[in-house]
């Protein structure tokens, strides 16, 4: 028998009292560290896929929508730009990297993306099974994509209109499935790529009539669009002048993602403020309840208190009986909060994973947890401490003059 | 054993107690004999380190029980003393045996099971060792108390009390298992009661009186 095993004893010997402290300590302390996790793995699922963008190109609109679309494929685009102006754009001189973005089709919800080999090389990809697309009309599945819909590297599939599912299919267009990525807990994951020219071609298809003559694709060609341009600069002294350059003097709109995001957890961040408020007050009932309890057993095992000093324990080791007592809750509500929290932060990601959202990775650890256990802690000393300077300071004469 | 020499308790802003002289020899057995409130509480309470001596001598087992500091003689009343309430406080929360192993627990030394399956079978209550005290009888109770008391085999067994609402029977019965436990331990016993029975049983025990009205206990 030791410190440990006797506070442990002591504590299940008041079971109804232990389970209603540990429930509210528990509900606290998930609050906490659920708005802890979720905010961290949003964060992250967000700077995965803003890494080494510096400015979004599209149609001019909001800003943040802009983003939403052409990075998180959350929201749908403000519109289309002229393949022209992009190309003139990639010549620009504070330009090193363009990769072309196209929307407007889906697969079963999932998004079919028209853009060139440096997408995927910009998430450093990788391929779980066949190759990348070689020529229109090929496609490469994301991870999610090939494991919802079940379609393998030699399938074909039809796209449907529209960037939600339930547009109508263009059967007469069907894509040709030649790889399938490794899962890479990115954008990727929940994207359908294949070359720029595929869109175009599926939507010539849909458009084109048999009465065009060559001098009509030709002028088709001359039109041609794209949804938007991610853009790397080659400098960072470029985020100064190039948005500008592009919002005063092309028709098209140009968005720093960081900014736009920053604004957006800014925006976010009331809801996980009272999320946390709520988390804060649970706590302070748990403690304060925590520290009745003990108290309460401080007044009920003052006998059982004062033998132990008869029998020739320390006032420290009585003492440290009650805050041993105290550091079993916390511990035990600590693992109980954070199993409880990541349940919660697992339900949000399949929740997310099944409206085609941010990928969350439930059970990665987060720095900031370190601070659940801390104030677990923090708060069975607070609750403790009273009850154990009391058990402390018991005058075990009063036990020989107990009649 | 047990040898005092002027011994004074005074209480802050409280009565100030003044104690005859005792020597009590290795094994013998001290009678403290007085009413309620006549000090024979604080006599043990002094006995056990748990209060100090305002003036006077007071040796327990050749130690000069005053000349140890705090956490000294816990250590010490953990070793040398076993007690013997008159409320007999086994925790509820715990097993018979678990009552038991807070003796250890309390000196800081790992917990001997099988000294304890000695200690409670000595008394004849080896059978209750799982069982909770709200399931021992009185008599039973006691006896479970007794063994803890004795586990550590103490140099000194305060009792207070011991046979405070037995009837004659019992009272007899309990009188002489601790008789026979001090002496199979070699302790010292110090019975403290205000039960007239106990002078008749224990005729031979050295009487220590505590008067009701005076502050000073006579020999």
């Amino acid at each position: 028998m030791n410190l440990l095993s006797l506070s442990w004893r002591y504590l299940w010997s008041r079971p109804l009292s232990t389970v209603l402290n540990l429930l509210l300590l528990t509900l606290g302390l998930a609050s906490v560290a659920f708005v802890l996790v979720a905010r961290d793995q949003i964060e992250r699922a967000f700077e995965r896929d803003l890494a080494g963008i510096d400015v979004v190109v599209g149609a001019k609109g909001s800003p943040l929508q802009l983003i939403l679309a052409g990075v998180f494929h959350l929201d749908v685009p403000p519109g289309n730009i002229a393949l022209a102006d992009v190309q003139a754009l990639q010549q620009h001189p504070q330009v090193a990297q363009l990769i072309p973005l196209s929307l407007g089709d889906n697969l079963a919800g999932f998004r079919i993306v028209g853009t060139t080999h440096d997408y995927p090389a910009h998430y450093g990809a990788r391929l779980a099974q066949g190759r990348l697309w070689q020529a229109p009309m090929q496609a490469v599945l994301g991870a999610q994509v090939a494991a919802r819909t079940g379609l393998q590297p030699g399938q074909t599939f039809a796209g449907a209109h529209g960037l939600g599912a339930g547009g109508a299919t263009h059967g007469e267009a069907p894509y040709q499935i030649t790889g399938v990525l490794a899962p890479c807990g990115c954008v990727l994951d929940r994207l359908v790529l294949s070359a720029t020219e595929s869109v175009w071609q599926v939507h010539d298809e849909m458009h084109a009539s048999d009465d065009m003559d060559e001098s009509d694709l030709a002028a088709l060609a001359q039109e041609r669009e794209i949804t938007l341009a991610l853009i790397r600069y080659k400098s960072p002294v470029a985020a100064v002048s190039f948005p500008r350059y592009v919002n005063e003097q092309t028709a098209m709109q140009a968005a720093a993602p960081a900014l736009e995001i920053t604004r957006l957890l800014g925006m976010v961040g009331v809801g996980t403020q009272v999320f946390q408020a709520l988390g804060a007050v649970l706590l302070g009932v748990a403690a304060l309840s925590v520290f009745i309890a003990l108290w309460s057993a401080v007044r009920e095992r003052r006998s059982d208190l004062a033998l132990l000093r008869l029998l020739g324990a320390s006032p420290l080791k009585v003492g440290a009986l009650l805050l041993c007592e105290a550091l079993w809750l916390a511990a035990l509500a600590c693992v109980l909060g954070l199993l409880l929290a990541h349940g919660l932060a697992a339900l949000l990601g399949a929740v997310l994973m099944a409206e085609q959202s941010l990928v969350i990775e439930r059970w990665q650890w987060v720095q900031a947890k370190w601070w659940v256990p801390v104030l677990a802690l923090g708060l069975a000393l607070l609750a403790a401490g009273l009850p154990a300077l009391s058990a402390y300071r018991l005058d075990v004469n009063q036990l020989l003059n107990t009649r | 054993m047990i040898e005092t020499h002027g011994l004074v308790c005074a209480y802050p802003g409280g009565p100030v107690l003044r104690f005859a002289d005792v020597s009590v020899p290795q094994g013998g057995t001290l009678l403290l004999r007085g009413p309620s409130g006549s000090g024979k509480s604080s006599w043990l309470a002094l006995v056990a380190g748990l209060l100090t001596p305002s003036a006077g001598s007071l040796q327990v087992a050749g130690q000069e029980v005053a000349a140890l500091g705090p956490s000294a003689r816990d250590a010490w009343r953990a070793q040398q003393l076993g007690f013997l309430p008159q409320k007999l406080h086994l925790s509820e929360a715990l097993s018979v045996a678990d009552n038991l192993a807070l003796v250890f627990f309390a000196a800081g030394l790992p917990v001997d099971h099988a000294a304890i399956a000695q200690g409670l079978a000595a008394l004849g209550v080896a059978d209750l060792a799982r069982r909770k005290p709200a399931q021992l009888s009185v008599g039973q109770a006691q006896r479970v108390a007794l063994a803890r008391a004795l586990l550590l085999r103490p140099r000194v067994l305060l009792t207070d009390e011991p046979t405070a609402s037995l009837d004659d029977a019992a009272c007899a019965a309990a009188l002489q298992l601790l008789q026979r436990s001090a002496q199979q331990n070699g302790a010292t016993l110090v019975v403290a009661t205000h039960d007239a029975r106990v002078l008749q049983l224990l005729a031979q025990a050295q009487v220590l009186t505590f008067a009701a009205s005076t502050d000073e206990a006579l020999a």
